[in-house]
């Protein structure tokens, strides 16, 4: 029997994609059916002094937070977040009123006015009295690092909010029966919405039903707020008796979801004079919109890749994320460690431009290897794969080469190394409890786990591990909808964790099934013996030790990691930069199905470009100006260059066949790379997007002249506003500000 | 209730067809909601994203963006009209062209309004209206490429 | 879709004269041609009209013949439709450029000529190359028929001479003397709105438009006729600063439009 972990099996979920049948949840249409529409805040802080209806109100259905049966929140982390507003908004497009009605125009012609009492709002997240968490990570000991150093480097780096822009907008459709409500819907983790239901509509666990139908891109958009809207459309639901269908229409979506977190990181690094980093002192901020969401989990991942895949023996962190009256952000593919592994790349290149010294070679000299240990002071096992990556997206895209012949021309030439740890911090694992079961058909196996297919490959994934670990052909190996009513609790689809943490559980099911079987096909085991069901608990792999009180220990089981190489050009009259090409070389453990890899990978670095290039979320007043696709601009064909894919493998000893996680990974170092390209050119690009507009007013890279000698110095304070010199070298025995970054070589 | 309307002729998929429908009621949603033809999808209602394509009198439209009443006496061709057996449906499904699938009717068919053998350049420029926010758009042109590789084969 | 479509009142004229004559008697009406502008706005909910007037099966208005030396293009004929003419890609190869440049396939199979300047957008991608090839553009009514020179087309942001009870029908450009140029400076390489969209023609009498920089598209004559009289690239350029007023936007700032147009300025000079 041919295996087919490692081939390119036809995806699960294919054929129906492509004629047009699979039926996402604006295709659904029950009997009696009503349409929803969300009124919501216009302002970004303050009181609700009065609601008006300005229409008859026959046939309508509308629910306020009065009308709520359980409690008025959103269950996730800090329970700070209500569903819907009582008395008080805290950002723009805040959720006040829920309206139903037959008649979709009616819906649309009801005209309600909202008079608020106005509170001074806060924007700026420096200017925040709210501090949602805050995370601090120490290893070594900074003074003594920073007196190793012969050079002190400093800068800036921000990063803006970004928009998922899945191609389908958020979506639900809420049915009340017997007693209590299914809903079917748009989303990545049915799990966190059942949980969010049962507190919401105070009915018991067993009576509330979700079901994840097809879904058109979740991206980390669908983790938690798929929560509110099927909160909203329950509400509906059972207030109304009959089915109700809340669909967001693409402006609604963009001003009222989730984006990702904006970032301020800080570093100041020490380094000899060979290149050596000696010491890291690294500050983030990031800014977590009006409610707290995921943003201490963001803040955490985005701490703990702070330092970048980088060696160190003296390291700070310091992070927080903090309130502003904007709407609440949340999980976006990276979680926090795109934000912070672009400062740390960028501010890399910065240190080799200081240094005078090759790019590449300052990263071989401190790229993490197996056995050394990470600012959290784990211990990195023989799969780390930081040189390999490097020397094979150097090799691959003749970097060096490119990069001599691109000197004085208006194309540039710039890299990234950077890593993901698959999984859920730490002890997130463990917490989940994720379990996966496998049920025996008359032709097979059915998969049954909460994981969702959301275009990733999930399906198709799922049932290779379990064709090859149960000896029975992929065909016959069907993925259960993800239906609570069905499924257990395999945890949510996020973090890079469904192949590696939810496809070993299915791994050991299908194993222990395998055994159970012995000789008997399915068909004939369940003649026999009658239903079979096998289900198996996450367990640690074993040494896996981690203190949240600390932030000390294993963060993640393991790491990916991966090399980009960008060429980019300039147009001379407009100041745009147009990718030209990407080189990218991932190990990500074992490829199972690498279509799929290749199409993660593909896809994150596209996205991945839109981040550095031009997507840039306007925000006035505390809400989304540009809430259009006209004018939010993601890349088409035409701003995609070619992309060459290199996968490696170092098996991962506790993934599915080796295999680590890799939907995110391939997001995080794009962005660094195409700034790292853009300062080939010359350009003290410091920020992101990196638009025309921030090109132009860019100050240019000047050379430096002499050579390095003296030692470290102190922190003089707090360095002024990003690319307009707000990062400085020092070279101590002189004035700050008085010698300037060199030129690479 | 629809009755006060006036009938509106056009072929769909080959075959004749009449809605009593508003006249400027959009293409898009008489496919969805009269024609029963859910294939066809809506991302944005502004013309950006593609995602609605339909092939009128053999050209890609945005069908968030037709009155109905401009496609009579039109033929019509939606994703459903390709019965799930056009080689670029295969191809898709195959080679990586539909990771969440959303996108992919819409693709398909400005795919197939672009005519036969085009090159890498001209397919760029042809999908240009067409957001794909998974692939990137290379699995895309692999199984557009594929496809063409089968067609020359026969 | 943000509009309820059953209170909106649909006339469908059979024929140009039928239209012309209900737009007398029961206007004002809003032409329906392409709907990609129209359609946009009653998605969004922003559109006020209630009432249109189905064009778009007018074949009358469609077309491209060249009389003489005056190229006449059907104010129906879709941007497609411009792009595929061999007629236009000799002669006007400025408008099937810009043309390209308009959304992309799909729009550019229902959008019309004459829809780009009935809508008035100051960001219109044809409209610098209407401008600056000095066109006349056919209006009708059931009583007459007139022809304005485009220059004179638009009264102010938005506005223009066009009366409710008149149909834009076609647009008729003479011959251009000179080396066609245009460039539109967008968001990204398809799909976008632009920042800055310039169209020229290079001769001993250079004309140069812009649009994105001002209300309307804006012909930039003393621009013109600095580089006409010799004036040094340097010198225009200044004097082009006074002639537009971008202003800071969601999609770019004033301070990016002056510098691009400036540049752009350059290029054509350089170029053309």
């Amino acid at each position: 029997m041919s295996r087919s972990v490692g081939r390119n099996v036809i995806r699960k979920d294919g054929a129906a994609k492509a004629s047009g049948t699979a039926s996402y949840v604006d295709d659904l249409t029950l009997p009696g059916m009503l349409h929803a529409r969300t009124v919501r805040s216009t302002i970004p802080c303050g009181d609700i002094r009065r609601i008006g209806f300005d229409f008859d109100a026959a046939g309508f259905t509308i629910v306020d937070a009065r009308d709520i049966p359980g409690r008025n929140l959103v269950s996730l982390i800090m329970d700070d977040q209500p569903c819907l507003a009582d008395g008080e908004v805290r950002h723009v497009a805040e959720p006040i009123l829920l309206l139903a009605h037959e008649d979709r125009e009616r819906l649309t012609e009801a005209k309600v006015d909202i008079e608020y009492r106005p509170r001074l709002a806060v924007f700026d997240p420096a200017d925040s009295p709210t501090v949602f968490k805050t995370v601090a990570i120490a290893k070594g000991n900074l003074d003594e690092g920073f007196r190793h150093a012969d050079l002190v480097v400093e800068g800036e780096y921000r990063t803006g909010h970004q928009e998922h822009l899945y191609i389908e907008p958020n979506g639900m459709l809420a049915v009340p029966e017997d007693g209590g409500v299914t809903v079917y819907g748009s989303l990545q983790c049915p799990y966190y919405v059942h949980r969010a239901l049962v507190v919401l509509l105070g009915l018991p666990e067993h009576k509330v039903r979700v079901v994840q139908v097809e879904t058109g891109g979740g991206f980390g958009g669908k983790e938690d707020y798929p929560s509110i809207i099927a909160g909203h459309a329950c509400l509906l639901a059972l207030k109304s008796g009959r089915p109700v269908k809340l669909i967001y229409d693409r402006t609604e979506d963009m001003l009222a979801t989730t984006k990702r977190h904006p970032s301020i990181v800080r570093h100041r690094t020490g380094v000899t004079r060979d290149g050596r980093l000696t010491a890291m002192d690294i500050n983030v901020l990031m800014d977590g919109g009006a409610y707290c969401t995921l943003s201490p989990v963001v803040l955490s991942r985005g701490c703990i890749h702070a330092t970048g895949p980088y060696r160190c023996h003296h390291v700070r962190v310091n992070g927080r994320v903090v309130m502003t009256n904007t709407p609440p952000n949340g999980a976006f593919r990276g979680f926090g460690a795109p934000q912070t592994l672009f400062a740390a790349d960028v501010h890399m290149e910065r240190i080799a431009e200081a240094l005078g010294m090759n790019p590449v070679r300052l990263r071989e000299r401190n790229a993490l290897r197996p056995g050394d240990v990470t600012a959290t002071g784990q211990t990195l096992g023989p799969d780390a794969a930081a040189l390999d990556v490097l020397r094979a997206a150097v090799a691959r895209s003749d970097f060096q080469k490119k990069r001599r012949a691109c000197r004085g021309t208006n194309k540039g030439i710039g890299l990234s190394l950077f890593f993901h740890g698959a999984g859920f911090t730490g002890s997130g694992e463990v917490k989940l409890k994720s379990k996966a079961s496998l049920e025996l058909t008359p032709d097979g196996v059915r998969i049954l786990v909460a994981s969702t297919e959301i275009g990733q490959g999930q399906r198709t994934v799922h049932a290779q591990i379990v064709a090859d670990a149960l000896g029975v052909p992929y065909e016959s190996v069907e993925v259960a909808a993800a239906d609570t009513s069905l499924v257990p609790d395999s945890g949510p689809t996020v973090a890079s964790r469904t192949t590696m943490v939810v496809g070993s559980l299915l791994k050991q099911c299908a194993v222990e099934m395998r055994a159970t079987l012995g000789r008997l096909s399915p068909g004939a085991y369940l003649q026999k013996h009658g239903p079979l069901v096998i289900t198996k608990q996450y367990e640690a792999p074993p040494g896996l030790v981690w203190d949240d009180e600390t932030y000390r220990g294993s963060a993640y089981g393991s790491y990916g990691w991966a090399c980009d190489v960008i060429e980019v050009e300039r147009d001379p009259v407009t100041d745009e930069i147009r990718p030209i090409k990407v080189t990218t070389a991932h190990e990500i453990g074992k490829a199972l199905y690498p279509l799929g890899v290749r199409g993660q990978i593909e896809g994150g670095t596209a996205q991945g470009l839109g981040y550095a290039l031009i997507e840039e979320v306007v925000m006035r007043d505390g809400a989304m100006a540009n809430a259009q696709l006209t004018n939010y601009i993601v890349p088409t064909t035409l701003d995609t260059p070619p992309m060459d894919v290199v996968m490696l493998e170092k098996p991962y000893a506790h993934g599915p066949y080796g295999a680590k996680g890799v939907g995110e990974m391939p997001f995080d170092g794009v962005a660094p790379a195409v700034v790292n390209a853009i300062r080939s050119l010359g350009i003290d690009m410091r920020e992101i997007p990196a638009t025309p507009e921030r090109i132009v007013e860019a100050p240019v890279i000047r050379d430096s002249g002499s050579g390095i000698r003296d030692r470290g110095r102190d922190w003089p304070g707090s360095a002024s506003r990003g690319a307009s010199g707000g990062g400085r070298i020092f070279r101590p025995g002189r004035k700050p500000g008085s010698a300037a970054p060199g030129r690479g070589r | 209730m629809s009755s006060k309307y006036r009938p509106i002729a056009f072929v769909l998929n080959a075959k004749r067809t009449s809605v009593r429908v508003h006249p400027m009621k959009r293409l898009l949603d008489v496919l969805r909601e009269d024609c029963g033809l859910t294939g066809t999808k809506e991302g944005c209602g502004e013309g950006e994203c593609g995602a609605c394509t339909v092939i009128v009198n053999g050209q890609a439209v945005n069908s968030c963006l037709v009155p109905v009443a401009q496609v009579a006496g039109a033929k019509v061709m939606t994703i459903e009209g390709l019965k799930g057996r056009h080689r670029l449906q295969r191809a898709f499904a195959e080679f990586g062209g539909a990771q969440c699938g959303i996108c992919t009717p819409g693709m398909i068919l400005a795919a197939v309004a672009l005519g036969p053998h085009p090159t890498l350049e001209q397919v760029r420029t042809g999908l240009a209206g067409n957001i794909c926010r998974c692939t990137g758009y290379e699995g895309i042109y692999r199984a557009i490429r594929k496809s063409e590789d089968r067609s020359k084969k026969k | 879709m943000r509009t309820a479509i059953s209170p909106l009142a649909l006339r469908q004229p059979r024929s140009l004269r039928d239209a012309l004559r209900i737009l007398r008697d029961e206007g004002p009406l809003t032409p329906l041609a392409g709907c990609t502008d129209v359609y946009v706005g009653l998605n969004f909910g922003t559109l006020r009209d209630q009432r249109f007037l189905n064009i778009w099966g007018l074949d009358d208005l469609r077309g491209i013949v060249v009389r003489g030396d005056v190229i006449r293009i059907g104010a129906l004929t879709t941007f497609a439709g411009i792009i595929r003419s061999p007629l236009v890609r000799r002669r006007l190869p400025m408008l099937a450029a810009a043309s390209c440049e308009i959304g992309a396939v799909q729009i550019q199979n229902r959008g019309t000529l004459g829809g780009n300047i009935a809508n008035g957008s100051p960001a219109g991608d044809t409209l610098p190359v209407l401008a600056v090839a000095e066109a006349l553009v056919e209006l009708r009514s059931i009583d007459w028929t007139r022809k304005v020179p485009f220059v004179d087309f638009y009264t102010g942001y938005r506005a223009s001479v066009r009366r409710p009870d008149e149909i834009i029908t076609a647009v008729e450009f003479p011959r251009v003397e000179g080396v066609q140029w245009f460039r539109k400076v967008g968001t990204r390489a398809a799909q976008s709105i632009s920042k800055v969209v310039m169209a020229g023609v290079r001769s001993e009498r250079p004309r140069i438009a812009f649009g994105s920089v001002a209300p309307t598209v804006v012909r930039v004559r003393r621009t013109e006729a600095a580089l006409a009289s010799g004036a040094t690239l340097a010198e225009a350029q200044g004097i082009l600063q006074e002639e537009i007023s971008p202003i800071d936007d969601i999609r770019s700032s004033a301070f990016y439009r002056r510098h691009v147009a400036a540049r752009l300025l350059a290029q054509f000079w350089a170029e053309g």
